[in-house]
């Protein structure tokens, strides 16, 4: 899988411009991950600077509404991480953050956020150097994606009713064209969206 | 009846042939049903890998694509040859794993309007079919004439249980299960450290000392231990004790006369199939002097002369007495004999 | 904004060089002190070393002077310091729940090598601090009463230790063992190294110490089954399974075991080299003294006959009808030395260990060395007879592999050169080490290398590929069952085979088969390989996360028996001065629910793993035991109304952490947020 680098991966420039820097906040469970992350930090390992972490007691503490807040406030993605299934030092709670998380994406895509930019990372307090490979893998895959923008230009927004029961049917990330004969035709039905 | 699709290879064709018939002879009382994949290629041997693994892989890969066409109701691919086997298992195996190998062998496939899905056929060795699907039971049913106490060596060769990437064997250095195959035709079989050690391979034609130094340990141990034959599942290493024992003898200024055969021909024996029909006699190293003991009769036009000794065969090393101190239980004792 | 509202100070730290080196850390403070003003920050220093006494005398000054109603220190991680900045506020009469530390050390400097966007986060880091400890409300520490009883599980030479200092200081202890009599693996060797001394004399009187101690509660061929509580008040459930002996009866006369007719093989105390009866004392000086007979292989119990023990037994004490029983025992405080299990050689095909007669693992060898053994301590090949003429021992079996083990298990370096040493003692046998690297380190312990090394052992630097008897050579058909050592000899350079009667494998120690589930039973954590989990490995060594639990010995990882010894009084001194303290302050980190806002949905009641979610039904409300609540959050998250709170965690302080967060743009500019 991972090789022993101490440098998570760099990705390409996306085209036209200076590389875009997302802005990402991290939510990591104090037992596992954010020991990860501090170990991580102890190792000296490099790992882009785009995820600011907040701490949590467990990843079972993350309300759906912490989600939706940090992409209000201007996140480009978010990430969250907890003990491996299993381990949780409060036994299963990180089995219950990953039910909530599962129907959050749902809502999540509906509204228009790709799939890509709400990222569940399971890490335990030993794996510094894993967690450090996938908060660069995660960072470059939302660096991809460009700005989220919520709310700001509605570039991003799917700009109708239709439009988002398109997005959640089909889970293509760009809206499908809105035309004067599609309002007239019925809503496509919802198709299943796998977390 | 036990359907599958079946991959003989090349040397089934030529230097194996004896497998080929007594495999051929034998399918029927064991319920194999082995269809051949139409329009097979070589396998690559071990060459082709050194050379260039995707090339190797992908001249594998075809024969994976035609065998996924040709199904035959069954989705088991057999090869007997141990190198066939273990070039389309562990091509599998990589395809499965790795999805860029995949795409790039497809790619190469569909120029030749072939495609392969990974995953959809399931490669196996011959020997571990014969132990699992047929079962040892079958086989003791089909037994006619036993074997009479033949003392056979059991030489599985390097491949059969290494690498073993779909887990199919307990142990991978002392497998029973030939073993307890060869038992059941009514062979005794003798105590063979050697059993997955290598024969040389192509070292007779590379460095002839090493080649036939190794040679030389399979023959002797097989020697030490009484035995009257190895009996291998490989046609490399058949061909290796069987061609090169002569020049292996001047080379080391012995005797050996260690005649090796294919499991299938004493399977075939056992079942009561002249020994014709099974192609025995044609071995260069005759094992018409260690199947008369049992009395079996091979032609005289197509037997030799045997070089030199090994019919007494020097006493056998005893095993520790249970008076002693007790041996730690191995898995699966007195419960089911460990493979 | 509450943080406005608030008295703020911002301190931040250079770490000498860790944190300044890669964040301009006297920009971030100027930036703190003039951007975060409208936020509440009314002072933001930094400083070389906030932890040492001039930074906290720093924060101490600003609280009296300034009258600071919060503090933000940003440094290193919580884990490292955060009581220590909480202790300087409280010093200055702040509560010490009103200040948060960020880190910008182990998340920010040491990870990102760009100066301008670590700067840029530092800041970010900085304001989600501000604003979350806006939220913050002033909180005291719970205080728990401490239970003077401990349970100590495990009775080898770290549980007996750790059992015999607790009760020596005038504290009951209750001690489980697994087997019917404590000693653990120590009781199986021959000689410690390096001075030799016999392992049964110096661990006996320790046993019989425990055994016949006031304070010591021996509960042997028990284990626990349940563990409920927290910190100072577990309470713990112990299954004593039935020994079919009645202990008030019985004198330890050991008739019974004389008559036994049925015999077996020992693969215990004996790993497997000898036999024992039925109805057995598992060695001579087992303490307790009480027989167990062997269910499933009793005749008695298998066909309804034979029943000899009883017949003979001169005080009736033998007893069928026994059953388990279960004691339920109050404890304080619990510590795990549940020791280690020896790697199963077997595994390891290439070494034949199971396959070739004369291979034998370390236990083994302990117990034909052992006078006391099924051979009287002769050294002999399997047949029981024959002396060997060459032994090659080779070590690191199953461990510093990663086939099988990564680790080292640190000890059986020691012990590979101690039997090269008692062979020599026993018999005239060359001995052969085969080995990666010498691990000598403890007290007299490469000394008595350099001993081994006089006495002619030979060492061959090498891993052993194979031990065979498939003999290639016409020279190695010299002798009958003879082993060949395949090896190569790397200070030589050169494949070598060695002829040998006998081989020992210095098999590695592993975690008990059972660790995880005695983890998730103890509501610890152990690693992915099973060894327990220390609170800090270089620190805090005896401690596990959850308070009241703690370890010594094996159970931590391989360690000899000193260290095993320590251990143990370590953990007995960090209890005892609980038990004096008789109480204990415990993180409020709690959740509560409002019970105006509770509809009653009860969407919270399953979601509790340590069952602190009560319902009650005559009030349609739910509530939360704070005895029991662990602090994970999760109900908190979960209710709909929003009728749960968190202290130490609340929704308000998180969303305002993640406002702060997202206030700082990737380059370090203020950014425009645009409300949600």
């Amino acid at each position: 899988m991972s090789t022993t680098t101490t440098h998570a991966p760099a990705g390409p420039a996306p085209a036209g411009g200076s590389a875009f820097e997302p802005v990402m906040i991290g939510f990591t469970c104090n037992w596992c991950s954010y020991r990860a992350a501090d170990l991580a930090g102890t190792a000296r390992i490099k790992y882009p600077p785009n995820v600011r972490l907040i701490r949590l007691m467990c990843s079972g503490r993350l309300d759906p509404a912490f989600v939706l807040k940090a992409f209000a406030e201007g996140a480009d993605g978010v990430m969250v991480s907890g003990c491996w299934p299993g381990e949780c030092h409060y036994i299963e709670q990180n089995i219950k953050a990953l039910r909530r998380l599962t129907l959050l994406r749902r809502v999540t895509e509906a509204m228009g956020i790709e799939p890509a930019r709400l990222q569940l990372l399971w890490a335990s307090a030993a794996e510094g150097q894993r967690f450090a490979n996938e908060v660069g893998r995660i960072v470059e895959e939302v660096r991809a994606l460009g700005p989220l923008a919520w709310g700001r230009d509605g570039a991003r927004s799917p700009g109708s009713v239709e439009a988002a029961l398109a997005l959640a049917a089909t889970g293509s990330s760009d809206p499908p064209p809105v035309s004067p004969a599609d309002i007239d035709q019925p809503a496509p039905a919802l198709a299943e969206v796998t977390a | 009846m036990n359907r599958f699709i079946y991959y003989p290879g090349c040397s089934m064709e030529a230097s194996a042939r004896a497998y080929a018939d007594s495999l051929e002879a034998i399918s029927g009382p064991l319920g194999l049903e082995l269809t051949e994949i139409d329009d097979w290629n070589c396998c690559g041997a071990t060459e082709y890998m050194g050379i260039s693994p995707t090339r190797a892989y992908t001249l594998v890969s075809r024969n994976l694509a035609l065998a996924e066409k040709q199904k035959n109701g069954s989705r088991t691919l057999v090869a007997a040859c141990s190198a066939c086997f273990m070039n389309l298992a562990k091509t599998e195996n990589y395809l499965r794993e790795d999805t860029t190998l995949a795409a790039q062998v497809n790619t190469a496939l569909e120029a030749g309007g072939l495609h392969y899905t990974p995953g959809s056929v399931d490669v196996r060795h011959l020997l571990e079919v014969i132990f699992d699907d047929v079962g040892i039971e079958a086989v003791h049913d089909q037994v006619t004439r036993p074997l009479g106490g033949l003392r056979v060596a059991p030489y599985l060769g390097c491949l059969v249980t290494r690498p073993d990437l779909d887990r199919r064997w307990r142990s991978r250095e002392h497998p029973q299960a030939f073993d307890r195959l060869l038992r059941t035709l009514g062979a005794q079989v003798v105590d063979f450290p050697p059993r997955t050690d290598c024969c040389g391979g192509h070292m007779t034609q590379i460095s002839p000392a090493t080649g036939f130094e190794l040679i030389r340990r399979l023959v002797d141990a097989a020697d030490k231990a009484g035995a009257d034959m190895l009996v291998t599942t490989c046609p490399m290493c058949q061909m290796n004790v069987d061609a090169y024992q002569a020049e292996m003898n001047r080379y080391f200024k012995t005797s050996y006369h260690m005649p090796i055969l294919f499991f299938t021909q004493l399977i075939g024996l056992a079942f009561g199939f002249p020994a014709q029909k099974l192609g025995i006699g044609t071995e260069i190293v005759s094992s018409r002097a260690a199947l008369a003991k049992i009395g079996i009769e091979i032609p005289v036009a197509e037997a030799q002369e045997p070089i030199g000794a090994g019919a007494a065969g020097p006493p056998r090393r005893p095993r520790a007495k249970q008076a002693g101190l007790p041996m730690p239980a191995m898995p699966g004792e007195n419960v089911e004999a460990p493979r | 904004m509450s943080s406005a509202q608030e008295r703020i100070g911002v301190y931040v730290c250079h770490c000498g060089s860790n944190i300044a080196a890669t964040v301009d850390v006297e920009a971030v403070s100027e930036w703190a002190g003039q951007e975060l003003a409208g936020r509440g920050v009314v002072v933001a220093r930094d400083s070389k070393f906030m932890c040492a006494s001039s930074g906290q005398e720093l924060i101490e000054k600003d609280i009296e002077e300034l009258g600071l109603t919060r503090v933000v220190v940003a440094a290193c991680s919580p884990h490292m310091h955060e009581k220590t900045f909480r202790g300087a506020c409280a010093r200055a009469g702040l509560n010490p729940y009103l200040c948060e530390l960020v880190s910008i050390r182990e998340q920010v400097s040491w990870v990102h090598s760009d100066r301008a966007a670590a700067t840029a986060k530092a800041k970010a880091v900085i304001a989600g601090g501000v604003l979350r400890v806006g939220e913050h409300v002033p909180l005291e520490p719970l205080r728990v009463p401490i239970n003077p009883t401990t349970l100590v599980v495990g009775g080898g030479i770290a549980g007996i230790s750790t059992a015999l200092e607790i009760a020596d200081a005038g504290f009951p202890v209750h001690l489980v063992e697994r087997q019917p009599s404590i000693g653990g693996h120590m009781a199986q060797f021959d000689k410690t190294f390096p001075t030799l001394d016999c392992a049964a004399c110096i661990l006996t009187p320790k046993m019989v110490d425990a055994g016949m101690h006031k304070g010591i509660t021996l509960h042997t061929w028990s284990e626990v089954t349940d563990v409920k509580g927290y910190v100072g008040n577990f309470t713990v459930t112990i299954k004593e399974r039935a020994r079919y002996i009645n202990a008030e009866l019985c004198t330890g006369c050991g008739i019974c075991q004389e008559k036994c007719p049925i015999r077996v093989q020992d693969n215990v105390f004996e790993a497997g080299l000898g036999f024992r009866k039925v109805a057995y004392m598992p060695f001579p000086q087992a303490v307790p003294k009480y027989p167990v007979i062997d269910g499933p292989n009793c005749t008695y119990f298998e066909k309804g006959t034979c029943k000899a023990c009883e017949k003979f037994c001169p005080t009736n004490a033998i007893d069928f009808n026994q059953v388990d029983r279960d004691v339920i025992v109050e404890v304080g405080n619990i510590v795990l030395a549940t020791g280690f299990e020896l790697f199963d050689a077997r595994r390891i095909e290439q070494y034949g260990y199971g396959r070739l007669p004369n291979v034998f693992t370390s236990l083994e060898f302990e117990r034909m060395s052992n006078a006391a053994g099924p051979t009287n301590g002769r050294i002999v090949l399997r047949d029981g007879v024959t002396e060997p003429r060459s032994v090659g021992i080779i070590h690191c079996v199953g461990s510093r592999d990663r086939n099988y083990n990564s680790h080292c298990s640190a000890i059986c370096c020691m012990q590979s050169l101690k039997f090269a040493h008692l062979i020599g003692d026993h018999t005239d046998a060359t001995v052969h080490n085969f080995y990666i690297d010498i691990r000598a380190p403890g007290k007299a312990y490469d000394e008595f290398y350099q001993r081994v090394l006089e006495e002619g052992t030979i060492f061959v630097r090498g891993r052993v590929a194979e031990v065979t008897d498939s003999l290639r050579l016409p020279a190695e058909a010299d002798a009958e069952g003879r082993l060949i050592i395949q090896v190569e000899d790397t200070l030589v350079g050169r494949q070598r085979r060695i002829p040998v009667d006998m081989v020992i494998l210095a098999a590695g120690l592993e975690p008990p088969a059972d660790a995880k589930e005695t983890a998730r039973l103890f509501g610890i954590s152990c690693s992915s390989d099973g060894w327990v989990i220390e609170r800090h490995p270089k620190l805090d060594p005896v401690a596990t996360m959850t308070d009241g639990v703690f370890a010594a010995g094996c159970a931590l990882g391989p360690r000899d028996i000193p260290a095993s010894v320590s251990n143990g009084a370590a953990a007995a001194a960090r209890i005892l001065g609980r038990i004096q303290q008789k109480e204990m302050a415990i993180e409020p980190v709690r959740a509560t629910v409002d019970e105006a806002r509770c509809s009653g949905c009860r969407i919270c009641n399953d979601l509790c793993p340590y069952n602190a979610i009560v319902y009650h039904a005559d009030r349609a409300v739910t509530e939360v035991n704070p005895a029991l609540c662990q602090g994970c959050g999760t109900c908190v998250a979960a209710c709909p109304a929003g009728a749960i709170s968190g202290t130490g965690f609340s929704d308000a302080q998180i969303l305002s952490q993640i406002e702060g967060l997202l206030m700082v743009s990737a380059s370090g500019q203020l950014r425009e947020v645009v409300p949600a």
